[in-house]
Parts: structure tokens; sequence; C-alpha cells
């Protein structure tokens, strides 16, 4: 029994429809309410209107010491979960038993302030995220040290350069030592050298023997860090076994829908409005959706939508990634400046954005699709890096000759020429 | 391993829905005073940082607001000032009613305020308005140096009583976080609350006897008009201060308790709401 650090048991979490989007009520309102129904009101229960369930029926158990993977799809809870486990907000239905000091990184640099340098910072942040004043003088050089930012330790981090801020904000995250340390997608930020490091202190922490429970999108950081992992799909768990296994499950099975994927009314969250998200299809050259398509063909993606009122500025994006979550490219519908200044103001309607990846691009694997709709710097109004998987075939493809992998998610058709070099 | 985990202090969360009115949970807070203390210092810190005048704000304001009631109210209008320098009179009673405004109008707004520490890191949530009450107090202990300039400057003694004033200082405290608790907690839910401040603490300045004398108000209503905590606070600094009249006694006592009323109201309330304030902030 006391082996164990966490156990979930039928862990429920429900909102209220509208709350993300209302943001607060005005007394008004409430007024308005009361009056019309003051039994309730006293009760506390105004206007019961529809709920989701973010998270249902939960259940699993972490051993002491053991690094737990929790992936899934946005929305399917996770960070829900994680927001229970921290204490952050209190479940509506189930039982939680936590044993041990929980530090949570749900993000980091969590409380820095602008005006404050960065050794004041270092110290706030700390005391924010439960460290003591004695615990933190000791770490503190190492805490700089970590942070590269030694020569601007006493600048007002509102001078930090973005990388700057989030480094010193990772290396006080990264210095906390908790028995328990619950982490949200907090790697997901910052250079690739920067992801690197955080990532190489997260193994770190994962072979103390801490007891660990990671979200993230990156599979390959979740395959290198967790040796299992539970699968959150709609709020359920659906799946918990060895992370390969996992992420193999969650990577294809969990994609079944062959070359398209269709969003139904109450998959859309109520803050896309007003975009709405229809289809999203993967096509051969002959214009049928397909799962599978030729590394030697062109490949037509389609995204239907339907726009409520009219959005200024809107562009439609594609993200192609690697199985292992790591990005390929990303394109707009709207980058073309000619097609941008057509499309300034897209009305209300239906629409079909579609774009051809030409052929002889791809490598053979398996790719992910995601899906953006958003305005530069004024909203991302939908935002889904897993929303279908597809098959690359390399038959015909360069090089097929030699039946070995080849390295990279490209594999262009390049032109070489050879040429002999005389003396 | 096994010795390691067998010699540490097993901390156990149980983590499940609540209902009805939860406790206060104040050895939890006690758990992270520290906290209380560097946000505290975090507001003063940040509050002083990119003004060109610094900590004279402190002094400014109380001083400003002095030289307009004495000539205003004062000298023109003439109210009794209980045979005291007007200056003196009124600046007694600007440095609790600064400390409390500030404090009331900070802690009203804390939690929207820092609502991104909220929805991201678990710490007790009454560390929050606690310290923006307490940030008011370096404020306050920088005006009170004026005031005992003006005191020597108007031959005004001391009385014998100046020990009670931290007790004042502390009344006008928890009635600012009584109050301050109850707001902050419904401006979660209602940020109506951001609009009602400016106003709330103007009406409360007319309620209160900063710009006049309490004598002014007929003896019978005195202790309803006590009902005011800030009633006693200001009447406390000034006898302790001033003298020259009896030690307003029941007045005080009256205070003092709708202070408490209201500050373990506010905390009970407080506790009861925070759970949503996650969700709902």
């Amino acid at each position: 029994m006391s082996d164990l650090a966490i156990r979930v048991e039928n862990l429920g979490k429900e909102y209220r429809i509208g709350v993300s989007q209302e943001r607060y009520r005005t007394l008004r309102d409430s007024l308005a309410r009361i009056a019309r129904d003051p039994l309730g009101s006293i009760r506390g229960t105004l206007g019961n209107n529809s709920t989701i369930w973010a998270l249902k029926d939960v259940s699993f158990e972490v051993k002491r010491g053991q690094v737990l993977g929790v992936i899934g799809r946005n929305g399917a809870g996770k960070s829900t979960l994680l927001k229970v486990l921290s204490r952050v907000t209190e479940p509506t239905e189930g039982y939680a038993e936590i044993r041990g000091r929980v530090g949570s990184l749900l993000e980091v640099g969590t409380g820095f302030h602008p005006e404050l340098t960065g050794r004041e910072n270092i110290y706030l942040n700390g005391a924010i995220l439960g460290m003591k004043r004695d615990e933190i003088d000791r770490k503190f050089d190492e805490i700089v040290a970590f942070s590269e930012v030694e020569k601007f330790i006493d600048t007002p981090v509102k001078r930090y350069s973005s990388g700057m801020y989030l480094r010193l904000a990772f290396a006080v995250a990264a210095h906390l030592e908790p028995e328990i340390l619950v982490v949200d997608e907090v790697l997901a930020v910052g250079d690739a050298e920067f992801q690197r490091k955080c990532l190489g202190k997260m193994s770190d922490v994962a072979q103390e023997g801490r007891t660990v429970l990671f979200v993230s999108h990156n599979m390959s950081a979740i395959l290198r860090l967790t040796e299992e992992a539970i699968l959150l799909e709609k709020g359920q768990l659906v799946l918990r076994d060895a992370t390969s296994k996992a992420v193999d499950y969650y990577m294809s099975a969990g994609f079944s829908q062959v070359g398209e994927r269709i969003w139904h009314a109450d998959e859309v969250p109520a803050q896309s409005a007003p975009f709405r998200p229809i289809a999203l299809r993967v096509c051969n050259d002959n214009q049928r959706v397909v799962d599978t398509v030729r590394s030697t063909e062109p490949v037509t993606i389609s995204v239907d939508y339907s726009l409520e009122g009219a959005i200024t500025g809107l562009r439609i994006g594609i993200y192609l990634l690697t199985m292992q979550g790591e990005f390929v490219f990303t394109s707009f519908d709207t980058d073309d400046p000619e097609q941008y200044a057509r499309y300034g103001v897209r009305p209300a309607g239906h629409y079909t954005s579609r774009c051809t990846i030409p052929a002889d691009l791809l490598n053979e694997g398996r790719y992910l699709l995601g899906l953006n709709a958003s305005a530069f710097r004024v909203k991302r109004y939908f935002h889904d890096e897993h929303s279908l998987a597809f098959n690359v075939d390399g038959a015909g493809a360069p090089g097929m000759q030699w039946p070995e992998p080849r390295l990279g998610p490209v594999r262009p058709r390049l032109e070489w020429s050879i040429e002999e070099v005389n003396r | 391993m096994t010795a390691i985990t067998s010699n540490t202090q097993d901390e156990v969360i149980i983590l499940r829905p609540s209902r009805g009115w939860g406790s206060l949970n104040l050895g939890d807070l006690w758990k992270y005073r520290e906290l209380i203390y560097f946000l505290t210092w975090r507001d003063i810190k940040v509050r002083y940082k990119q003004t060109l005048l610094g900590a004279a704000w402190a002094i400014l304001q109380p001083v400003l607001s002095m030289i307009v009631f004495t000539i205003f109210f004062g000298g023109l209008l003439n109210v009794s000032s209980e045979g005291q320098p007007y200056a003196v009179f009124s600046y007694a009673a600007l440095l609790p009613w600064g400390v409390f405004s500030k404090a009331l109008t900070d802690a009203g707004r804390s939690l929207v305020i820092n609502r991104n520490m909220i929805t991201k890191v678990y710490f007790p949530r009454l560390v929050v308005p606690i310290s923006s009450v307490l940030g008011g107090v370096v404020d306050f202990l920088i005006a009170f140096v004026v005031l005992l300039g003006l005191m020597v400057y108007f031959e005004v003694t001391p009385t014998a009583a100046i020990w009670t004033l931290p007790f004042f200082l502390i009344l006008a405290l928890i009635t600012a976080l009584g109050v301050g608790l109850w707001l902050s907690a419904l401006n979660v839910i209602y940020r109506d609350i951001g609009y009602v401040l400016p106003f709330l603490t103007q009406f409360w300045f007319y309620i209160t006897p900063v710009v006049y004398s309490s004598s002014e108000i007929p003896e019978n209503w005195r202790l309803v008009y006590a009902l005011n905590p800030m009633v006693g606070v200001v009447e406390g600094f000034r006898w302790a201060l001033l003298g020259k009249q009896a030690a307003p006694g029941p007045m005080v006592a009256v205070s003092a308790v709708i202070a408490v009323v209201v500050l373990i109201s506010g905390m009970f309330y407080f506790r009861r709401m925070e759970r949503s304030f996650a969700d709902m902030v």
C-alpha cells in the first residue's frame, strides 16, 4: 500500500459549457435569475445549463518512483487531470490520494513579474512553486548556472529575450524537488537546443527515483522519458500499457478513420466560434479519399469548414508531422500575398480550402495532419495537431532499389549529376 | 530505497469533492507563510520600481489631502477639530484611512489580478488577499514619520496611550481583509465588483470621521455609528495620539466586534468559493 504514490478512483470533473466563453457572470444576469428562481438561486444552482465531463470515471495507480506518461488528443482531459492532481481545481466526483509533496509544472514562469530582476523572480517563482527560502538560497547558484543568464541576473526580466526568459523560468522549475512531479506540456517551448536541455533534465529527474506524471504531445519525449503510459480519450481512460504500445495504439487505432477526419458539433470547443471545422481529407491523384497515398503522386489535402460569422484575416493551415510528433511543415491557405489580400475578410458561409503536396516529396511512412484556423496576432480559433494520420507508400520513390529505410521525413527526387573531374 | 521511504514523513493528500462549508485550514496557510512574505514584498517592490518619485508617493498622498482638507474644511468651513490643529487632526485620521482604503481596494482586486497563478499552481488562496493587505503597511510606516514631524511642529505631545496604536492599525487591517475577502471572492464571479470598489471606498470615507469629528454625531447614535469599524479605528488613532478626550472604549469595542465578525465570515465565504476560483477566474 505504502509503495503507491498516487491512487485515483472514479475521478470526474464537470465543467459548465460556455464558461470559458462567457468568462464570468455579471451581477445583472444573476439578479435576473434570482428573481425568476429564488429557491434555486439560494441553493447555488444558478441556471443549471448544459455541462461537459472533462474527466469521467478515471481510475489508476502510480507506484512510487514510477514515471507515467499521459497521452491523448487535445481536449481528452489530460490537462484537467493534472489540474485536479495538483490541487488547482477540485474534482466533481471520485477520489484521489496522493502520498508525498507534489510539485506541479503546468506552466513555467508562473508569477514572474516583468519589473523584477532575474534574481528577484527566482525567489518569487520558487516560493510560488512551494520552495522554502533556504532551499532557494541553497540552489540559487545552480539555478542561475542552468539558466545561463548570469550576466543579466540583476536586470529586470522585461529586458530579457524570450529565450532567456524561458531558460530562467525553466531553471527554477527544474530545481524543484518534490516527491511527486506533475508536468504538463512545458517542454514544448523554446528553441531546439533548449528543449534538448530540458528533456535531459527531465530524464535526470526521472532517474532519481522521483514519481513523475508527464503529459506531452511530443511522442519522442514520451517514449524517451516514460516506460508506461495511460491514454485518455474524451475524458475517459481507454488504455494503460507499456509506453511503446500505448503510443502505437494512440497513433494508429486512435486514428482509424480512413483518410478522413470528421468533426461532430460536440467535439468543437466553444471558443472556436465563429469557425467550425467540418472535415479534413487526404485524397490521391484521382481525388479519392484514401488512407495510403504514393510518394510519387501528388496528394490533395482539403479542409471543409463553415463560418458562422465573418472573420477578418482568417488563415486556414495544415501541419504535417511525423509519428514522433516532429513538424515537417506548416502551410496556410493565404500564404500567397495576393490570396491574402483577396480574402481579407471571409464572410459567413461554407468553404473548402484545398492544397496539393507535390509528388516526390514525402518519405515512406506514417504521417499526422493537423489543422489550424487563426488570424495572425488576433486569435487562434482552432488548433489540433493530431487530426488525422495517413500512410505514404514508397513504391517508385528515388532509391527504392536499396531495401533500406531512408532517414528523414522527406524523400525528394533531386537532380544529381555525376562528373569525372580530371586534373 | 526502502530505508529512505520509511524515513520520509508521508504527507497524504486526499482529493475529493467538498460539499457545503469547509474548514478554514489555517495550518496550510501557516505552511505557506513564506509565500505571503514574497508576494507582499513583490507588491511593494513593483509599486515603487517604475515610479518617478518612488516611496515619496506614500507621503505625498496623505499630505496633499491633509493640506486640501485643512484649507477647505478646517479653514473655510470651520469644521470642529476637538481643539487640535486641524492639520494634525485630519492627518491622524488620514493615516489609518489610507492604509485601509488601499488594502481594501488591492485585496478586492487581488484574485483577478493574480488569476494566472491561481489557474496554474496550488497554494492556499487566502495568501493572495492577505499579502495585498499587508503590502500597504510599509506606506503607512513611511507616512507615519510625517505625522511625527507635524506633531513636533504643532507642539502636540502624544499621550501615554500611544502604545495602543498597533492595535488600531491591526483593527483597520482586519476590517480591510474581512471586507476584501468577501469582495475578492465575489469579484471572481461578478466583475461588477471592480466598478463597485471606487464607489465603496468613497462612500465609506464619508461615513468615517476623517474630515470631521465623531463628536458631531448625536451622543445616543454613536454606538450605531461605530458599527462602521473604521469609526473605532479613527477614534482610536486620535485618542492615542492627540488625547484630550475620554477613551472611546465602547465605540472601539463595537467596531472591533464587527471587524472580527466580518473577517471570520469573509474567511468562511472565501473558503467556500475557493474551490471554483480556478474554473471561474
